[in-house]
C-alpha cells in the first residue's frame, strides 16, 4: 500500500523487539466473535491513475460548464488562481488546530487577519474563527443570544434561508425553546415591521433576519433593531451571501451577525465545505461559541498570536460549553481571508457594484416578460421571478442550452406561485443573460 | 543530540493590514457588459460608502504573505504529528486533486438532480463503504465535524425514545471521554451521568450496572478509550444497555485502530459517528474543515436528517425530503462534499486488503513506541494498547517537569507536541498516536528525542520548563491575552510597536 512507509522487513523487526510473535496479539483484546475474518467489502486498491478516472467519470455525470442562475446559500464567484495555490502548501493543509502556538503562528496570525477583517465587513467589534457554515453559525448565533439575554423564546423571519430555519428548529425544539415566525411585506418582500413588533414578547431572547433575505430583499436593519431593542431582545443578522457586504451597508446595529462566508473564494462544492462565522459585540465575547485567536507577546516582547478565552470550550468547560464545536472549518477560512485580501477595499466594492449592475440589468429584462416579485425591494444580486408557466419547464428547456436558471420556489414558498430564485453574478455574461430570458418566455 | 532539524533562516512578516496602501490592487474584473448602475439610486439609504481599514495590497505581496506565514506552522508534511486522539495521518495529494475536478468543485448544491448523478453516485458509494466498515445499516454524511455528528447520533438516540413515548433524561459518559462528549449531550438536553474509570482506565462493568435504568437514554463511549484500549467487556456494556432500552453511542475518533479487523455493529454499537478528518486522511486544515458521518443501524433509519439519498423508481439516484419521523435538517444542503470526495479517494486508494494493513501499522507503531518508552515514562495503565499509547509525567515532575514542558521541548526536535493533559483519568497525561503513517525512521527520532528530553528531566530540568529555545516566538503570554482580549487588529496597534531591532542573525546550538 503506497501510503504505507515501511516494508515487511521493518514490520517483522519492530515486531521482534517489542517481543510478540505476531500482529494478531495486539488485537487480542477483541472477544474473538467480533474479530472480522474476511475482507471489507469495499472496492480494491486502485492506481492512483484508476482514483483519477473514477471521479473524472462523477465529474462528467455532473454538470460542468454551465451557465449558472442559482444562488439561494450557495454563490457562484470567480475564485483568484493563488487561493488554492497557499492553501494547498503542506504547511497549511496538514497542520492541526493551533493549540501549539510557537509552532503554529501562521495559522494563528492568519486567522487573527481573518476575525478583523470580518469585523470591519461586518460592523462588528470580535469576530470568531469560524463555525461550521451559515446555518449552523445562525443556530449558535440563536443559542448564544439565549445566554446573553436569559429569555428562550426566538422571532424568525420566514425569509431567513428555508433550510437554515429548518436546522434552527433542529437544535431547538428537542429542547422545548420555542420559535415564531414572521412573515414578510407583500410590497418590498422584507420582514413585516407590524408583525415583527407584536411577535417580540418579553420571552424574546432574539429576533432573526437575513439581509439581504432570502427572497432578495435587503432589510431595514436599523428599524428592526430598534423593534427588537425595545422589548429587550438581540438582533441576529444573517448574511448568506458575502459579497454583499461589499457594497450594501453592514448590519452594525446587529447585536450578533452570522456569516456565511462562502462567496469569499469558497467553491460551490456541492454545497460544502462552507464557511461560516459569528461576529458580535464586544460585550458578549464571554457567550461567543467557538474558537477565537488573540495577540499578545511572547517572554521577549515579541508580538504573537494564541487560541484565548478557551474555558467557553468544551475540552475546559466540558458540559457547561458554551457549544460542543471542535473542529471548524479553519483552511476554508483560509480561503476567504486569501479572497478578501485578493479583491480588498475597492475590489469588493467593485466586484459587489458589477453584481448589482448585472442583477438590475437581468431582473429589468426579465421583467418585460414576467413579473418581478416585490417591487419595492432594495435588492443585491437576487431577484424572485413569476411566470404563468411551472419554472421546472423552462429550466429543462435552459438546460438544453447549458444553462441552470432560477430556484424554483415553490419547494420552500408555495403561497408565491409559480415563483423562481434568480441570482446573477460577475460570472453570468449579458449574452447568459439575454439567452435565459429567451427561454423563459418560450 | 538533536537529529532531525537544525536552525534555518525564516522570515519576518508583519500583519497584512501594514502592508496596505492606497491604490495597490491584486485583481482586475473584466469589462463590465451591462448598463453601469449608481448603487446610490438602486440601494438609497443602504448603499455602502466604504469598507473600512480592508487591505489594498499587490498579488506578490500575497503570495510572499502567505507563504512567509506558513513556514511558520509544523504540519504532518514535515514530519510525525503524534497527537493522540486527532489521527494525524498523511493526506494524499490525489485528494485534493479529484476533489478539484470542476463537476465536482463546481457543482451547485441545487442544480437539478438530473445533473448532478456523478455526486449524488459518490455519496451513494462511500455511504455504503462507511456501513460495511462499521458494520451498520444506515447512514447519514450531512454532519459538518465529529462534534456535529455526535449531535445528530444523540438526537437520533432521542427521537427513537421519543417515538416510544418518552426521551428519557440521562446519558452515561465515562470519565475518560473528549470534552465534546459532555457537551454534546447537554446541549440535546441530557443530564450527564459521569462514569468513573476503573483501575484499568476502562468501563466499570458493575458500576454501569447500577447507573443503567429506564431513566438512561443512552451511553456515549470511545473504543478503543482515550487511552489506546479495546473494551474488552463490550458486549456486556452493549447488553446491560440494552437490556434497560438504552442504546449504545460510539465515538469513532479511534476507528482508526479498528477498520478491517472489527465492525463497531458487530459488537453491539446502536449508533456512531466517524470522523473522515482523522480515519479518512481528509486534511486538518488547522482546524477545519471536518466531516462527521453518523452510521446507525436500521431501527434509525427513519428519524435521520433530511434529505435522505433515494433511488428513484428509473435507477436515477436523488433526494427524498418527505421524512415525517426525522430530526430535521443538522445543515444546509448535504454536509461537507468535498470531504466525502477525498475520503472515497482514500478507500479506493487502500481497499480492503490496504485499510487492514493501515489499521495494523497504526497498532504496531504505537506499540512500537510503547515498548521503546516504557521506564523513561511512566505508564499509568498497563493495559494493551491499541493506536495510541498514554504515559505520565509522574518520574519527571519530581523535577518539577510537567507534561507540557515535555511537549515544548519536542518542539526543539523538530517534532510537534503529543496531546498534553487529556485524558483527564491520567494526571499529567502524554497521549502519543503516531498513526501507520511513520516510518521506522521517523519513529526511531521520535523515540530518542523523548528519551533525550526523558534524561534531560533528571539533569537540568531547567532546559526542559523554559523550552521551546529554537522557534520564532517563546512561550507565549496567555494570561494576559485572555484577561485584555485582543482580538482584532487596529491602527494603532501597530503605531505602538517598538521599532524593530536589527536582530543580528546567531547561531543556536543545537544539541
Amino acid at each position: 500500500m503506497r501510503y504505507l512507509p515501511k516494508s515487511p522487513t521493518d514490520r517483522e523487526q519492530m515486531l521482534r523487539e517489542i517481543g510478540v510473535s505476531s500482529i494478531d496479539e495486539f488485537f487480542a483484546a477483541i472477544p474473538a466473535e467480533y474479530r472480522l475474518k474476511r475482507d471489507l467489502k469495499v472496492p480494491r486498491q486502485m492506481s492512483e491513475s484508476e482514483i483519477i478516472d473514477y471521479f473524472r467519470q462523477r465529474s462528467q455525470e455532473n454538470a460542468a460548464g454551465y451557465a449558472v442562475f442559482l444562488g439561494a446559500g450557495a454563490y457562484h464567484h470567480y475564485r483568484p488562481v493563488i487561493i488554492d495555490a497557499l492553501v494547498q502548501r503542506g504547511e497549511f493543509l496538514t497542520s492541526y488546530t493551533p493549540y501549539q502556538a510557537e509552532i503554529t503562528q501562521g495559522t494563528l496570525q492568519a486567522i487573527f487577519e481573518f476575525q478583523t477583517m470580518i469585523c470591519e465587513l461586518t460592523g462588528m467589534d470580535i469576530a470568531n474563527a469560524s463555525m461550521y457554515d451559515g446555518s449552523t453559525g445562525a443556530a449558535e448565533a440563536i443559542l448564544m443570544a439565549m445566554r446573553v439575554t436569559g429569555r428562550e423564546h426566538s422571532v424568525i423571519a420566514k425569509t431567513v434561508h428555508p433550510e437554515y430555519r429548518e436546522v434552527i428548529h433542529t437544535y431547538l425544539h428537542h429542547r422545548g425553546l420555542p420559535m415564531v415566525t414572521v412573515g414578510y411585506a407583500e410590497e418590498s418582500g422584507a420582514i413585516n415591521l407590524d408583525e415583527l413588533d407584536r411577535a417580540i414578547t418579553s420571552d424574546a431572547a432574539c429576533v432573526l433576519i437575513q439581509s439581504p433575505n432570502f427572497l432578495g430583499s435587503v432589510e431595514d436593519v436599523a428599524a428592526i433593531a430598534e423593534i427588537a431593542h425595545n422589548k429587550g431582545a438581540l438582533l441576529v443578522v444573517s448574511i448568506a451571501e458575502a459579497l454583499s457586504l461589499g457594497i450594501v451597508k453592514p448590519p452594525a446595529e446587529a447585536d450578533i451577525v452570522s456569516l456565511e462566508a462562502q462567496s469569499f473564494g469558497v467553491p460551490l462544492g456541492f454545497g460544502g465545505p462552507y464557511d461560516g462565522v459569528l461576529a458580535a459585540k464586544e460585550k458578549y465575547v464571554r457567550q461567543m461559541p467557538g474558537r477565537l485567536v488573540g495577540e499578545t507577546k511572547d517572554k521577549n516582547g515579541k508580538r504573537g498570536y494564541v487560541l484565548t478565552l478557551s474555558t467557553r470550550e468544551q475540552h475546559i468547560r466540558r458540559e457547561k460549553a458554551t457549544s460542543n464545536i471542535c473542529t471548524n472549518q479553519a483552511l476554508v477560512a483560509l480561503m476567504s481571508t486569501i479572497y478578501m485580501d485578493v479583491y480588498g477595499r475597492e475590489g469588493l466594492k467593485e466586484l459587489a457594484t458589477q453584481n448589482l449592475a448585472k442583477a438590475h440589468y437581468a431582473a429589468n429584462q426579465f421583467g418585460k416578460k414576467a413579473t418581478i416579485l416585490f417591487p419595492k425591494a432594495k435588492r443585491f444580486n437576487e431577484f424572485v421571478v413569476q411566470t404563468k408557466q411551472d419554472p421546472h419547464g423552462a429550466n429543462d428547456r435552459l438546460l438544453e442550452k447549458k444553462i441552470i436558471g432560477g430556484l424554483p420556489l415553490k419547494r420552500f414558498y408555495p403561497e408565491l406561485g409559480n415563483a423562481a430564485l434568480w441570482c446573477c453574478t460577475e460570472m453570468n455574461t449579458r449574452e447568459q443573460i439575454d439567452a435565459a430570458l429567451e427561454a423563459v418566455q418560450a | 543530540m538533536i537529529r532531525k532539524v537544525s536552525q534555518h533562516v525564516n522570515q519576518n512578516e508583519g500583519l497584512i493590514f501594514e502592508k496596505s496602501s492606497p491604490g495597490k490592487k491584486a485583481y482586475r474584473l473584466p469589462p463590465l457588459d451591462v448598463p453601469e448602475i449608481d448603487p446610490g439610486k438602486l440601494l438609497g439609504e443602504h448603499a455602502r460608502e466604504d469598507l473600512g481599514l480592508m487591505p489594498e495590497i499587490s498579488e506578490i505581496e500575497i503570495i510572499r504573505h502567505f507563504t512567509r506565514l506558513s513556514t511558520w506552522n509544523y504540519a504532518i508534511d514535515l514530519g510525525m504529528y503524534p497527537l493522540g486522539s486527532c489521527t494525524m495521518k498523511y493526506n494524499a495529494r490525489v485528494n485534493e486533486f479529484v476533489a478539484r475536478l470542476e463537476g465536482l468543485g463546481n457543482a451547485h448544491p441545487y442544480q437539478p438532480e438530473k445533473i448532478s448523478q456523478g455526486a449524488l453516485a459518490i455519496l451513494k458509494l462511500l455511504s455504503e463503504c462507511l456501513c460495511e466498515i462499521t458494520g451498520m445499516e444506515t447512514i447519514t454524511l450531512q454532519p459538518a465535524a465529529g462534534a456535529h455528528g455526535e449531535f445528530t447520533g444523540i438526537l437520533l438516540i432521542r427521537a427513537y425514545h421519543e417515538s416510544k413515548g418518552n426521551p428519557r433524561r440521562k446519558i452515561i459518559i465515562p470519565d475518560s471521554a473528549h470534552g465534546t462528549n459532555p457537551a454534546t449531550a447537554a446541549i440535546c438536553g441530557y443530564e450527564i451521568i459521569n462514569l468513573k474509570s476503573n483501575s484499568e482506565g476502562m468501563v466499570d462493568v458493575s458500576l454501569l450496572a447500577q447507573l443503567v435504568d429506564d431513566t438512561v437514554a443512552g451511553m456515549m463511549l470511545t473504543n478503543p478509550s482515550t487511552i489506546g484500549v479495546f473494551e474488552k467487556d463490550i458486549h456486556r456494556i452493549a447488553d446491560l444497555l440494552h437490556d434497560k432500552g438504552a442504546m449504545l453511542y460510539m465515538d469513532g475518533a479511534n476507528m482508526n485502530a479498528l477498520v478491517g479487523k472489527t465492525r463497531p455493529g458487530d459488537f453491539g454499537v446502536d449508533v456512531m459517528h466517524l470522523n473522515l478528518h482523522k480515519t479518512f486522511s481528509t486534511p486538518h486544515g488547522g482546524g477545519g474543515p471536518g466531516s462527521g458521518p453518523v452510521a446507525c443501524k436500521k431501527v434509525f433509519d427513519s428519524f435521520l436528517p433530511t434529505p435522505v439519498l433515494t433511488t428513484r423508481p428509473d435507477g436515477k439516484l436523488g433526494f427524498e425530503y418527505n421524512r415525517p419521523q426525522s430530526i430535521g435538517r443538522v445543515r444546509a444542503f448535504y454536509g461537507n462534499f468535498g470531504m466525502f470526495v477525498r475520503a472515497l479517494a482514500y478507500i479506493f486508494a487502500n481497499g480492503p486488503d490496504g485499510l487492514r494493513q493501515t489499521t495494523e501499522d497504526a497498532v504496531l507503531n504505537a506499540n512500537y513506541i510503547r515498548k521503546k518508552l516504557e521506564g523513561a515514562y511512566e505508564l499509568p495503565y498497563k493495559t494493551g494498547s491499541m493506536h495510541e499509547v498514554v504515559f505520565s509525567d509522574r518520574l519527571q515532575t519530581q523535577n518539577g517537569v510537567k507534561t507540557g514542558d515535555i511537549a515544548k521541548r519536542l518542539i526543539d526536535y523538530g517534532f510537534h507536541p503529543y496531546t498534553t493533559s487529556f485524558p483527564l483519568i491520567v494526571p499529567g497525561a502524554l497521549m502519543i498516536e503516531p498513526t501507520e503513517s511513520e516510518s521506522k525512521e521517523e519513529l526511531d527520532l521520535f523515540i530518542d528525542a523523548m528519551k533525550s528530553i526523558a534524561r534531560e528531566a533528571q539533569e537540568d530540568p531547567q532546559l526542559v520548563v523554559s523550552a521551546p529555545h529554537n522557534t520564532r516566538v517563546a512561550r507565549l503570554d496567555e494570561t494576559t491575552a485572555a484577561r485584555k482580549p485582543t482580538l482584532r487588529w487596529r491602527p494603532e496597534q501597530s503605531e505602538a510597536r517598538r521599532p524593530a531591532a536589527v536582530v543580528k542573525p546567531e547561531l543556536v546550538e543545537t544539541r
